[in-house]
């Protein structure tokens, strides 16, 4: 038992090991020398306070994605919608904070609340419909994605814009960032976001480890059978799950709204906020301590690639060839089993 | 002419961490019916893995007739004249006998046509020679469980096997079929084929085989002469100490009635009516067996009572409660408890410790949980009793679920329902899959309950089982009861002829003559 244990936490260090080692190979085979595309790498994340508060800023929507993933995940259920539960979230904080004046302690809590609200519904109607009438929620959950990306581009042309791309800017007192925490940082776009990420990933870990719902939610997750056979509403806990993870998205969302950004713009594509999410449940192994690491991982490495070509000469998307090594890797982890049972088994 | 087809000598597998075959060896005679008898973990599969090129073997070696070789996949195995019917048959349903038999190695006719006319031909003959009764044409899900087992091992011939390996063979069929399938393996043996037969029933060894090769926990124990042995000195070898085959037990004594159903009717999931008008009393203090063939409507009927199935009309009481309709939980709640017939599939949440098993119907209550939040204190220590109590043998209640045998899941999954002191404890297939020495203590554990006044409705498809253990046998057909009988007063034949659908009158009459 303690074996295995051990291996969940070994899997995706291995992974994370063995994709850097992927990167390196491909940048030597194209002529670039690796140190100096790694150093570049780790200088853009980490290299001074402003690309620290950038990787951060970078992580939050991530950490808030990733659970919405993992929390559905551990319920059995593939929301593959996070990323329009992203977006309507987004586009409920920035209308609060355009909307309302109202104190700060009031006013940001109403922003995150009507986020919620707006992805919990938006993941309500894929979760009631695979409740009550057995539609799988991933078909659902992508053409969901493509009415919210639409639809609030409409709305911010119309309702928070006269025809514009753009929306007014929040109110001061919904913004989630200080000048004080931005210079600290460098002047970089960090914001108080990364404590509501911080209180979520939390909250997500006592939810379905401590309490009688969450040991609902992962029995329906493992066996609905049993979890029928024992008195449990498999139907109930579906809808719960989606409305959670689905809340979780929408707060991932209002932490651009009303903390990177301050408005929200017309968007031409996704964000990929909700699909890199899928990302991070998986390295994260969908637990809510994993998922922040993970997240914080992926949120540095995006931050650090901008610095790539201008210090090493190294393009930036070789990070992309990384963070799909990583994950595929962890898909993988049949084969790492199988070879760190090898190790195992001639160290006898 | 040599005088073994099969010769394993003195085979090791190992897995990781544990050894699943050591040292043993199976030598298999051209003609004859070889058991291969061992309780379940054994290591029974992993020999016949090994033979059928599934699994290369760590140490040992592999002699087909005489000839020293390495079986390095199946499809090796298959050439070398070895064939395997599993368990669960591996048959396309909506194909034909026939179609299905070709898959993989179709007769062809210039470009590419499938000559099914020819391979129909050729069935049919094979099938006529070994007494096989199979129509190559009909669909496969169409055909009987025994038809079905019967094409798997016409699959077999076809492609020219010697030797057939047959596991459980007996399993899925009525005691009728058995009939049959002991009459048709004589036909093969009779055509110089040699079986392999798993199996860890004793009277059927006693009665069609030739030799046995008894092994126990991985260990090659002894190979015997069947004409040598008897059945108690074969479950000694195979458990390793001596086993009480008739279960001891008191008479009943019925007091009231717990359960009544009346008019009962009830659907499947294709809304087919499965449950046709049932009417069935259980009382306190008794064991009632229903007997009957997989598919009567058992498993609709069970669902119903326990509430994960609507019926459609009729009426369940519990203690003159109705409790027809409610939810699981209610009627959980109301004094039901339920031991499932797929304890994989609705018994157990695989993946969760055992502990957290063990209260999967009262987690929501006091001590288990406090505003929502679970005390896994008073999990553990209630888990640490119940295992306690009912030996289930776990490494440590933290143990995933999946990780015991399926002899200890079911006792967990016992302890768990009896725990809940319930008036009405439905046990569907208890035993299934399970070895003797935990076949005796859930027995033994039904009749406890019992004694303790309360009432037992157990389904079984093992007519063993049902007379053993049973006060009363209701024999279900088509969705009714139709014969309700005295262990004491019945045999296997009438009991199988009530389950084919015959009247009492007449099923006394033919088992009579029968005998």
């Amino acid at each position: 038992m303690m074996e295995n244990k051990k291996l969940n936490i070994l899997i995706p260090i291995l992974s994370v090991l063995l994709g850097f080692l992927v990167g390196a190979i491909v940048m030597l085979a194209f002529g670039y020398n690796p140190i100096e595309g790694y150093a570049a790498l780790f200088q853009g994340a980490f290299g001074s306070m402003y690309n620290i508060g950038e990787s951060i800023r970078r992580t939050i929507p991530l950490v808030l994605s990733g659970l919405a993933i993992a929390f559905a995940f551990r319920s059995g259920l593939f929301n593959i919608g996070a990323e329009g539960q992203v977006f309507v979230g987004w586009f409920a904080a920035v209308w609060v904070g355009v909307a309302f004046d109202l104190p700060a302690i009031i006013h940001i809590p109403l922003a995150i609340l009507a986020a919620a609200v707006a992805g919990a519904l938006w993941a309500f109607v894929p979760g009631i419909l695979k409740a009550t009438r057995g539609v799988h929620e991933v078909v659902v959950t992508i053409m969901m994605n493509y009415i919210a990306l639409h639809t609030t581009n409409y709305l911010i042309r119309t309702l928070l814009s006269d025809g514009g791309s753009q929306s007014e800017r929040i109110a001061n007192s919904a913004w989630l960032a200080t000048p004080g925490l931005q210079e600290m940082f460098g002047y970089s776009q960090i914001h108080w976001g990364f404590i509501v990420s911080i209180i979520f990933a939390v909250f997500v870990w006592f939810f379905l480890e401590k309490t009688t719902y969450g040991y609902e939610l992962r029995a329906v997750g493992f066996n609905p059978h049993a979890a029928k056979y024992s008195g449990m509403s498999v139907k109930r806990n579906i809808v719960l799950a989606m409305l959670i993870s689905g809340g979780l998205a929408g707060i991932g969302g209002a932490m651009e709204g009303i903390g990177t950004f301050g408005y929200m713009y017309t968007h031409g594509a996704f964000t990929n906020l909700g699909f890199d999410g899928i990302a991070v449940a998986l390295l994260g192994a969908n637990t809510a301590p994993g998922v922040v690491l993970a997240a914080f991982l992926f949120g540095a490495l995006k931050v650090g690639a901008l610095s790539m070509p201008p210090l090493s000469g190294v393009p930036a998307e070789l990070v992309e060839i990384v963070i799909a090594m990583i994950i595929f890797f962890v898909a993988a982890s049949y084969m790492i089993r199988l070879v760190i049972m090898r190790f195992k088994k001639e160290e006898n | 002419m040599e005088k073994y087809v099969i010769e394993m000598l003195n085979i090791r597998k190992e897995f990781p961490g544990i050894v699943a075959n050591n040292n043993i060896n199976l030598q298999v005679k051209k003609g004859e019916i070889h058991a291969l008898l061992g309780e379940n973990g054994a290591g029974k599969s992993t020999l016949m893995n090994v033979l059928f090129g599934l699994y290369q073997p760590e140490k040992g070696e592999i002699r087909v007739r005489g000839e020293k070789i390495k079986i390095t996949n199946p499809n090796v195995a298959n050439e070398l004249g070895i064939g395997m019917v599993h368990q669960h048959f591996m048959l396309v349903e909506p194909f034909t006998v026939a179609q299905n038999i070709i898959l993989g190695s179709e007769p062809t006719k210039g470009a590419g046509y499938v000559d099914i006319k020819q391979a129909e031909k050729e069935i049919k003959e094979l099938s006529d020679r070994y007494g096989l009764s199979v129509d190559p044409s009909a669909k496969v899900r169409d055909i009987s469980v025994g038809m079905q087992q019967r094409a798997e091992i016409l699959k077999t011939l076809y492609r020219g096997a010697e030797v057939i390996i047959l596991d459980e063979p007996t399993a899925v069929l009525t005691p009728q079929e058995i009939l049959e399938l002991i009459s048709i393996m004589r036909n093969l043996t009779k055509e110089g084929i040699s079986i392999i037969l798993i199996t860890h029933k004793l009277k059927e060894i006693m009665e069609v085989c030739d030799r046995v090769t008894v092994i126990r926990k991985g260990e090659g124990i002894d190979t015997v002469n069947v004409k040598d042995t008897n059945v108690d000195d074969l479950a000694a070898l195979m458990v390793g100490r001596q086993v009480n085959f008739k279960t001891e037990k008191t008479p009943a004594k019925p007091k009231e009635a717990i359960l009544s159903i009346k008019d009962l009717q009830v659907k499947d999931a294709r809304q087919a009516m499965m449950v046709k008008g049932l009417n069935l009393a259980v009382r306190a203090g008794e064991i009632v067996g229903i007997a009957g063939i997989d598919g009567n409507g058992q498993s609709e009927l069970i669902e119903a009572i326990t509430g994960l199935r609507k019926s459609e009309s009729g009426e369940i009481k519990l203690n003159s409660k109705t409790i027809t309709n409610l939810s699981p939980r209610k009627v959980t709640e109301s004094g039901v408890a339920h031991i499932p017939q797929d304890r994989h599939k609705f018994g157990l949440v695989l993946d969760y410790p055992i502990a957290e098993n063990i209260v999967l119907q009262t987690y929501y209550k006091k001590p288990f949980s406090k505003n929502k939040v679970l005390s896994f204190k008073a999990i553990y220590e209630h888990a640490d009793k119940l295992i306690k109590d009912f030996d289930v043998r776990t490494p440590s209640p933290k143990t995933k679920a999946r990780a015991l045998s399926g002899g200890n899941q079911q006792k967990a999954i016992i302890a768990r329902e009896v725990d809940r002191s319930p008036d009405l404890l439905i046990a569907a297939q208890p035993t299934r899959g399970l070895d003797v020495g935990a076949i005796e203590t859930i027995h033994r554990r039904l009749i406890e309950e019992r004694d303790k006044g309360r009432a037992v409705l157990l389904v079984s498809f093992e007519l063993d089982e049902v007379m053993n253990v049973s006060d009363r046998i209701a024999v279900m057909f088509d969705g009714q009861i139709v014969a309700e009988v005295k262990p004491e007063e019945t045999n296997e034949q009438e009991l199988g002829l009530l389950m084919a659908g015959s009247s009492k009158e007449k099923a006394r009459q033919k088992a009579g003559e029968e005998k």
